[in-house]
């Protein structure tokens, strides 16, 4: 039942907010919707509640062999609460910012989250596709309300972009339905299909470009830095932590799994793919000036490097990128809650305009600090274990992919700590002559967040133990094609 | 028969309206309750119960899948009177007589949903047709209104010579004007079958791809459909083009299967529909005017349409069905809500959505679900298309090109949503016609596209109940 209502709440509190008149309530509202939503997901986490509530099930397009199911494994439920919290922390951190028709804001948000959390319970392929789009629709609405002056655009470019990877999608999805012997869409039913090794080619690419754009991966990816730049921050924030997620998560849950013998012979091209995503991204980063741009491209490296291990196919491998999406959602929240701070406060993103914030502002600098030695995956952030992990599986898949890859490692901290030296330190300039330090509401927002990386990078087990069976499960699929 | 009774004997009643009837405001209503007494008919006659039990079988057969496709058209008519009902009294000065053609046009589209004969597929166009000339020239006093109409009538004319000609083909190479295919002569064969019936099937299906806008004959549409009338280009857009295709489906269902295999049916249909995916959507792109656009994004639509009837199986069946339904209702509405806005470029509906949003938030409904997107009845029309052409099992080629389309549509359909949406501006409207019962019918059509959305057995357990 808990999997019901984690899509329940967000969904109805956010059709709620839309006739809420009065912005302060509809925020409000949020607010103890969103903290609602974690808390139902720490009673499951916490076994405060009987193991049935895991799943739901209940028929609703019998002649076409889909039914409304929902199922949970340990990385969904990781996923689940990277949501909550995420969707917690951007509604505290940004309480006191007045936004422009706060009801339909508030209510788009909410509607986008529950269309996140659809896809990652999502137990049956109709019902997967359904909420993979209806996330799209909420997020393709947001942006083009909340940005700046080019959203428009920039948002459509990313709408269509996502709209032609999950008609590919829907087209294997009706291809898979055929091929099932009981006609069904249950993810179960996939797995069983029989298809031949074209087929199941044709098949891994039509879901697999979907996945790839969502991530995104090079070559899929130019519409993300655009659409990170031009949103509104605290939207970026979502699609930077969350919906990009959901292409790992797609890869992990719904490719994997299904075409096991397409995945291992494809797996060559896709981790070059990814490490060419990572270096050419870390590379770009280097060069930016703009600060949003630079968490941009920084987060398309990180995703490259994961989707890169993910095919690896090793224990480490895998450990790593599911340890590290959770990771890398919070880390990059921290960085874009800090873009937003200092866009809002001193009104300028250029790295150049700005100067010696760390005597002005240093509660703002030290959590900065946090924030960008997780991103460069120092020893004791919890970025870390991840890392460390991903890079000891592509190790064994290849040596010198590996070997190429760790490049990065210095490229991000090039572009990292040359962001932090470049606004904290040094002389200030005119933009940061008068600045103030954060507020109190985005403070607590990144201390919760700088807590959460320092613990995870201190003892990480509860989440190696979370996602145990999930990395075993989806190993021994791919394993037992390989012998 | 039921409904084909009825509108005949409403369409006579329509016509003494004008002499008897004194209250104008009233004549709208009598013809909406004319629709309701049809469409209750031809529930009725779904379930069993019939006016006349006259037997009619060489010419027409009331099958199960034509009565409720005209439950559906039917239904669709009586959205649109009620939608438009301001919009007919302002259009020409014969409103009794507007309605009376309509009904007419119910009298086709009955008999198209029901031939057996060839005869009769002709009848039924014709009847279709000839009201559809007159509703096109109806705003008298507008040039371009009446430009529209003799453009149609003299395409639709040679057009309906064309098919008589393919009908006197396949007369001659059969021996029989039945749509089940008769004796063969042995005037000259191929593969068994013979030429005569070839060129003629050949030449039938040109013609009817003209009635249903599909390109290569789709050149009088964008002219015809922006020239008319609003309310009549919404009628004709929606409602006749989806019978049109209703017509063509039952021919091609009973003739290409089992008669001309060895002609390459399946290569003809695939050009056609890549043909007019292309031309619908590539020119719908650059239209200015949200009216021309939509005439556009019809012929995009009936590319879709026309996989149905490449697939000719159960599938197709069911989505032509579900089609029809989804397509007519959110192409009614949004013209319905365009005759209510006086400038009909996409400047025009600049910031609609801080002037009514009621209109905005219904139109978005519908402008999403012609996208497809999921939780619209949109979504589950393009799904039924799309998985038709696969369970034939081969050309998924075909499939991955409509999809490319489908990415492309979403540019003019979202284009009006930012207008809507995202765009300032103070959109002229035409504030004293924005009744509230004209915009509760617009919720009530967008509940219903989103409920068929979540339900689609809400409309498909009425066909197998």
């Amino acid at each position: 039942m808990i999997a019901l209502l984690l899509i329940l709440i967000p969904f109805l509190s956010g059709l709620a907010a839309f006739f809420m008149k009065d912005g302060k309530m509809a925020r409000n509202w949020s607010l103890f919707s969103s903290l609602l939503t974690l808390l139902s997901i720490i009673a499951l986490l916490t076994n405060s509640v009987p193991a049935s509530n895991e799943s739901f099930d209940i028929a609703w397009l019998p002649f076409l062999g889909s039914s409304f199911s929902l199922a949970m494994n340990g990385l969904v439920k990781m996923l689940v609460l990277l949501n909550a919290i995420i969707y917690f922390i951007v509604f505290l951190a940004t309480f006191r910012r007045t936004f422009d028709q706060p009801n339909r804001y508030f209510g788009l948000m909410l509607l986008m989250q529950a269309g996140m959390m659809g896809v990652f319970l999502a137990a049956d392929g109709l019902v997967f596709y359904f909420f993979w789009e209806l996330a799209l629709v909420p997020a393709y609405f947001l942006c083009s309300q909340w940005g700046n002056e080019k959203k428009i655009q920039a948002t459509f470019k990313f709408f269509v972009y996502t709209f032609l990877g999950s008609l590919l999608m829907l087209i294997g999805m009706i291809i898979m339905h055929a091929k099932t012997p009981d006609h069904s869409y249950a993810l179960q039913s996939f797995m069983h299909a029989k298809l031949s090794a074209t087929e199941e080619n044709l098949l891994f690419w039509l879901f697999f470009i979907a996945f790839a754009i969502k991530m995104p991966l090079f070559p899929f990816h130019t519409w993300q830095p655009f659409a990170y730049e031009q949103t509104d921050t605290s939207i970026t924030i979502i699609l930077s932590s969350v919906m990009v997620k959901m292409g790992l998560f797609a890869v992990l849950r719904w490719l994997l799994p299904v075409f096991p013998h397409a995945s291992i012979s494809n797996s060559h091209i896709i981790i070059i793919l990814g490490v060419i995503s990572l270096l050419y991204a870390s590379v770009i980063a280097v060069r930016q000036n703009d600060l949003k741009r630079l968490i941009a491209y920084s987060s398309i490296a990180h995703i490259g490097l994961m989707c890169a291990a993910i095919f690896s196919g090793t224990v480490p491998g895998m450990q790593g990128v599911m340890i590290q999406m959770f990771n890398h959602g919070i880390i990059v929240a921290g960085l874009w809650i800090t873009a937003e701070v200092i866009e809002t406060q001193y009104g300028t993103r250029k790295i150049s305009e700005l100067g010696g914030l760390a005597q002005k502002a240093p509660v703002l600098a030290i959590l900065l600090l946090v924030m960008a030695l997780g991103n460069i995956a120092l020893p004791l952030t919890s970025a870390f274990v991840g890392e460390f992990l991903m890079f000891s599986g592509l190790f064994q898949y290849n040596l010198i992919i590996c070997a190429v890859a760790l490049v990065s490692i210095i490229l991000s901290a090039i572009y990292t700590l040359n962001m932090v030296q470049n606004i904290f330190y040094g002389n200030t300039l005119p933009a940061t002559q008068d600045a103030t330090d954060i507020n109190r509401n985005a403070r607590t927002a990144m201390i919760l967040l700088a807590i959460c990386i320092l613990f995870l990078g201190f003892y990480p087990q509860p989440l190696i133990e979370l996602l145990n069976s999930s990395v075993q499960s989806v190993l021994s699929g791919l394993n037992l094609v390989l012998k | 028969m039921n409904a084909l009774i009825l509108s005949a004997v409403w369409g006579i009643i329509l016509m003494f309206c004008s002499i008897l009837v004194k209250n104008k405001k009233a004549i709208g209503y009598i013809a909406a309750f004319g629709l309701l007494t049809i469409l209750i008919g031809n529930i009725a006659e779904t379930y069993g119960t019939q006016i006349t039990h006259y037997n009619i079988y060489p010419m027409l057969l009331l099958d199960r899948f034509g009565l409720f496709f005209n439950t559906i058209a039917i239904l669709s008519v009586f959205i649109f009177v009620l939608l438009s009902l301001i919009e007919i009294r302002k259009t020409g000065k014969y409103e009794p007589e507007f309605y009376t053609l309509i009904f007419f046009v119910i009298c086709g589209i009955t008999i198209l949903t029901s031939y057996q004969n060839l005869l009769m597929l002709f009848l039924g166009i014709e009847i279709l047709s000839i009201p559809l000339y007159i509703l096109t020239g109806s705003d008298k006093k507008n040039l371009k209104s009446n430009e529209a109409s003799l453009k149609y009538f003299l395409m639709g004319a040679f057009s309906t010579g064309i098919m008589l000609l393919g009908i006197a083909l396949i007369y001659g190479g059969t021996g029989t004007f039945n749509l089940q295919p008769g004796t063969h002569s042995v005037v000259g064969t191929y593969h068994g079958i013979s030429f005569l019936e070839i060129t003629g099937l050949i030449i039938l299906m040109c013609a009817m791809a003209f009635k249903a806008s599909v390109a290569p004959f789709h050149f009088w549409a964008p002219d015809v459909y922006d020239g008319a009338p609003t309310p009549v280009t919404s009628f004709m857009a929606t409602i006749v083009k989806v019978t049109a295709f209703l017509a063509f489906f039952k021919l091609c269902e009973v003739r290409v299967t089992d008669t001309l295999t060895a002609v390459n049916w399946k290569m003809i249909f695939a050009v056609m529909i890549v043909a007019t995916l292309f031309i619908g959507n590539i020119t719908a792109i650059f239209q200015q005017s949200v009216k021309r656009m939509l005439a556009y994004s019809s012929i995009a639509q009936a590319g879709f349409m026309m996989y149905a009837i490449f697939s000719l199986n159960d599938v197709a069946k069911e989505g032509l069905l579900y089609y029809a339904m989804a397509y007519s209702l959110a192409t009614i509405g949004l013209f319905a809500t365009m005759s209510k806005i006086k400038d009909y470029s996409f400047e025009g509906y600049n910031g609609l959505a801080k002037k009514q949003p009621t209109l905005a938030a219904t139109n978005a409904i519908f402008l999403l679900s012609l996208s497809g997107i999921p939780l619209t009845a949109g979504f589950f029309a393009k799904y039924y298309m799309l998985a038709s052409v696969i369970k034939t099992g081969s050309y998924t080629w075909l499939v991955i090109v409509g999809v490319c389309f489908a990415t492309i549509s979403i540019y003019y359909y979202f284009r009006l949503i930012q207008a809507m949406y995202f765009k300032t501006g103070n959109p002229d409207t035409i504030d004293h016609e924005i009744t509230p019962f004209f915009k509760n019918m617009l919720i009530v059509v967008a509940v219903f596209i989103v409920l068929l959305g979540a339900f689609p057995q809400l409309l498909l357990n009425w066909f197998y109940f």
